[in-house]
């Protein structure tokens, strides 16, 4: 073929490039999320209150959007008590609610986060809870 | 049917855009959280115009302003910058010629005692604030019950906010915060900033939907008075009603909220 | 069309790649802001707004400036600038793109900026100019494409293009008007706080865009086979002297209004960046810079005789351009800064980094004129070349 030798380095370079991200990722990337909920504040509940704020399958999908929508009525409206499907009430905050009892931030949060690629900037602002080295 | 590529680029991007624009716009219309399930703190304070007055009488040492000014910075995470350039203050010191310009510039025959008198200041939520005025994205806005409040998670760093100010109450993040906060003076129950935008004074919102008065205003022993100035029953307005006060360039129409008096 | 934009001769791609290593720097240089923040610039709590912004504010005027072609041409059948449109138009599109630039690096969360779209707010003349500067930009690009298009099709231009044009030329002011208003409404900033804010700007505008253009036009005269014509760059230099003498009047109205009334609010500020206040006057060398070049420009362009002799006229344009580009692309921003609210004084001058990232912005401007003005030419060689293969020369 015309050209052959650029051609062939061209597509070596290319398949190179789209391949590197999981080259260098490695077993990481792969690794099934696993976030652990067995922080002291949450054994510290009896066992049937260790609810979150709404149910688990729906926190799974749609924290980002309640957070999202939890931000603007507490800043923008100064609203701060939150009643969830149960009838319960919470205070809507995510460094004092959210990760008083989510305390390990690095075992949980980051574990579906760093899973998916997305890095979330909410702990530039709202500190993170101290988590002990292990 | 045949087409020639110039008229499938043009459907193949209509299609895209009304697409994603379509998406979009019914994701966001689809409310996940029903107004119902929000509600304000009963034990929150609540007023029509919140404001200060600065009672002079009652700041003689250092130590009463320095209360104050501490109280703040430490409930908030306020970081200490020591380049001036950078600094971000929410409330501080300063004199009286300096911070009401018009009453002091170029007068000679002014007391010394007054001209150097140290005052407090802060934001004042004004009523008719221009910060607010020109704020792209409202991340700065005027709450019902008179605070003039910052967004922090949709300011854009236009720094349009601190051009309108008039009276530099504003300051921004030129670099991040966090290495300047000293751990010890930490408050993990406040967020801190982050770089690129703009912070100020907010009334201590996050007190009063507690039913706290301002961090400020706890500290300052009887120096600072806090009240609905649209209560004519409340502190602030008898104090108002009762003395001579002044404010800061009233004469720009800002309608500011914070007096002063002596 | 674009093709023509990557034929080019061996000057053309070392200007290119000249052009190409500076926006690399500048880019750099660029990552290093967004990492650290916007405090590696010489900006401050004080003096908020500086190159970036000053920059934004001077390029407007150079992009509304292509009304000043496109009005008589279009509207008063002043077939002289008929070859100078397609120019004014491009260079609109360049300096708005290095506008929109400027604006973005000088955001704090840049990544943010789509919220003024998202939340968009009727009372904030920001919002506004980011309409109009967005507008004005695809008004610019459908109109220049199109007739240029046409002329080398060698068919007249399609009927729609006509409102557009009108549009557009109605549009070309009120860019400036509104970026004028970013200043001219803020209540604690005596020195913007004036009435002829836009008229000043339209005057400096329309006095540096057509400078730049006719040293832009003197240029692809020389290193190109079109010829924009002598009359047109004669006629350009008539608008420039005008709008340069308007320019000086207003500033000069400023003063009278600030020195007259004796109000300090309105006179701090011009002692500060003319004469220094309380001994801070890093900004007095350059603002007499800009006076003195103002001066030299007024005097060649006045007498016809200098102004009809074309380098003479070429040095008066540089002249003309450099004085406003300090005046408005530094000295009003930073002036108005100073003092501050508390009528203290902290003075500003650009970083190293700040500086980086401004040439790469002006060089990413470059570009997108060298582009764009390869390809009109090319274009406008092939048609407007006669049949003996010689330069056009107007004859009209």
């Amino acid at each position: 073929m015309y050209n052959g030798w650029k051609i062939i380095i061209g597509l070596i370079i290319f398949v190179g490039l789209i391949t590197a991200p999981f080259i260098f990722s490695g077993k990481k990337a792969t690794a099934k999320p696993d976030p652990k909920v067995d922080t002291p504040e949450i054994l510290k509940l009896p066992e049937n209150e260790r609810k979150c704020v709404e149910a688990k399958s729906y926190m799974k999908g749609e924290h980002m959007k309640l957070l999202n929508q939890w931000r603007d009525w507490v800043v923008r409206d100064g609203d701060t008590i939150y009643t969830n499907a149960e009838g319960k009430r919470y205070t809507i905050s995510l460094q004092n609610t959210c990760m008083k009892c989510h305390s390990n931030k690095t075992k949980f949060c980051d574990e579906c986060h760093n899973y998916a690629a997305v890095s979330p900037y909410c702990w530039d602002c709202h500190i993170a809870p101290k988590e002990k080295k292990s | 049917m045949s087409m020639d590529r110039k008229e499938f680029l043009k459907i193949a991007g209509i299609s895209t855009i009304l697409g994603i624009g379509g998406t979009s716009v019914v994701n966001s219309l689809r409310n996940l959280v029903e107004a119902s399930q929000i509600s304000p703190n009963p034990e929150a304070l609540t007023g029509k115009r919140w404001g200060f007055v600065v009672d002079m009488s009652k700041f003689n040492t250092d130590e009463d302003y320095q209360r104050c000014i501490e109280a703040c910075d430490k409930v908030h995470n306020v970081p200490h910058i020591n380049n001036p350039k950078h600094e971000i203050k929410w409330i501080w010191k300063e004199t009286y010629e300096h911070a009401f310009p018009g009453q002091g510039t170029e007068d000679k025959y002014l007391s010394e005692k007054i001209k150097h008198m140290p005052f407090l200041v802060l934001c004042n939520h004004c009523d008719n604030p221009p910060c607010v005025r020109v704020c792209p994205t409202k991340a700065t806005f005027k709450r019902k019950d008179g605070i003039v409040m910052m967004d922090m998670h949709r300011c854009i760093g236009c720094r349009f906010c601190m051009a309108a100010c008039p009276y530099g109450a504003r300051s921004f993040n030129w670099r991040d915060p966090r290495p300047f906060i000293k751990e010890e003076n930490e408050n993990r129950e406040f967020p801190t900033r982050t770089k690129g935008v703009v912070e100020k004074c907010t009334l201590c919102y996050e007190r009063l939907a507690k039913g706290l008065k301002p961090a400020c205003v706890e500290a300052s022993k009887g120096g600072l008075i806090f009240g609905d100035l649209d209560d004519p029953n409340s502190e602030v307005r008898k104090v108002l009603s009762s003395h001579y006060s002044f404010r800061r360039k009233p004469e720009l129409g800002t309608r500011p909220s914070v007096y002063y008096i002596f | 069309m674009l093709e023509k934009a990557i034929q080019g001769s061996r000057r053309y791609w070392v200007w290119i790649f000249f052009l190409l290593g500076i926006i690399g720097i500048g880019f750099i240089s660029y990552l290093y802001q967004f990492k650290n923040g916007l405090g590696i610039t010489g900006m401050s709590r004080d003096v908020s707004w500086g190159l970036y912004i000053g920059q934004f504010t001077f390029l407007v005027g150079v992009a509304a400036s292509g009304v000043m072609v496109v009005l008589p041409y279009y509207l008063h059948n002043y077939k002289k600038f008929g070859r100078l449109t397609i120019l004014g138009e491009f260079l609109a599109i360049s300096a708005v793109v290095m506008c929109m630039l400027f604006i973005f690096v000088d955001m704090g969360q840049p990544l943010r900026v789509l919220n003024v779209i998202l939340h968009p707010t009727l009372n904030s003349v920001m919002f506004f100019d980011m309409v109009v500067l967005s507008v004005y930009l695809l008004l610019n690009i459908l109109i220049g494409w199109t007739v240029l298009g046409a002329e080398r099709k060698e068919v007249p231009p399609p009927k729609w293009v006509k409102p557009i044009i009108y549009l557009s030329i109605a549009w070309a002011p009120s860019i400036h008007t509104v970026t004028a208003f970013l200043y001219a409404g803020l209540p604690g900033r005596h020195f913007w706080l004036s009435a002829i804010m836009a008229a000043r700007f339209l005057a400096s505008a329309f006095a540096g865009g057509p400078a730049l253009l006719i040293i832009l036009a003197m240029i692809v005269r020389k290193y190109t086979k079109f010829d924009p014509g002598k009359e047109a760059i004669q006629a350009l230099g008539k608008i420039v002297t005008y709008c340069m003498i308007i320019n000086v009047f207003f500033l000069g109205l400023e003063f009278f209004t600030a020195f007259y009334s004796q109000i300090p609010g309105h006179m701090q500020s011009f002692v500060y960046l003319y004469t220094g206040l309380e001994g801070h006057s890093k900004l007095v060398p350059i603002m007499w810079v800009s006076s003195i070049l103002a001066a030299v420009a007024l005097v060649l362009l006045i007498f016809p005789q200098i102004r009809k002799n074309e380098s003479l006229l070429a040095i008066a344009c540089i002249s003309t351009f450099l004085s406003l580009w300090i005046d408005k692309g530094f000295g009003l921003v930073v002036g108005g800064f100073v003092p501050n609210p508390f009528e203290r004084i902290t003075e500003y001058w650009p970083t190293l980094p700040e500086t980086l990232i401004t040439l790469a912005v002006w060089a990413v401007g470059f570009l997108v004129l060298t582009i764009l003005y390869k390809i009109a030419v090319s274009i406008k060689e092939e048609v407007v070349f006669d049949k003996y293969g010689e330069k056009q020369v107007q004859t009209e």
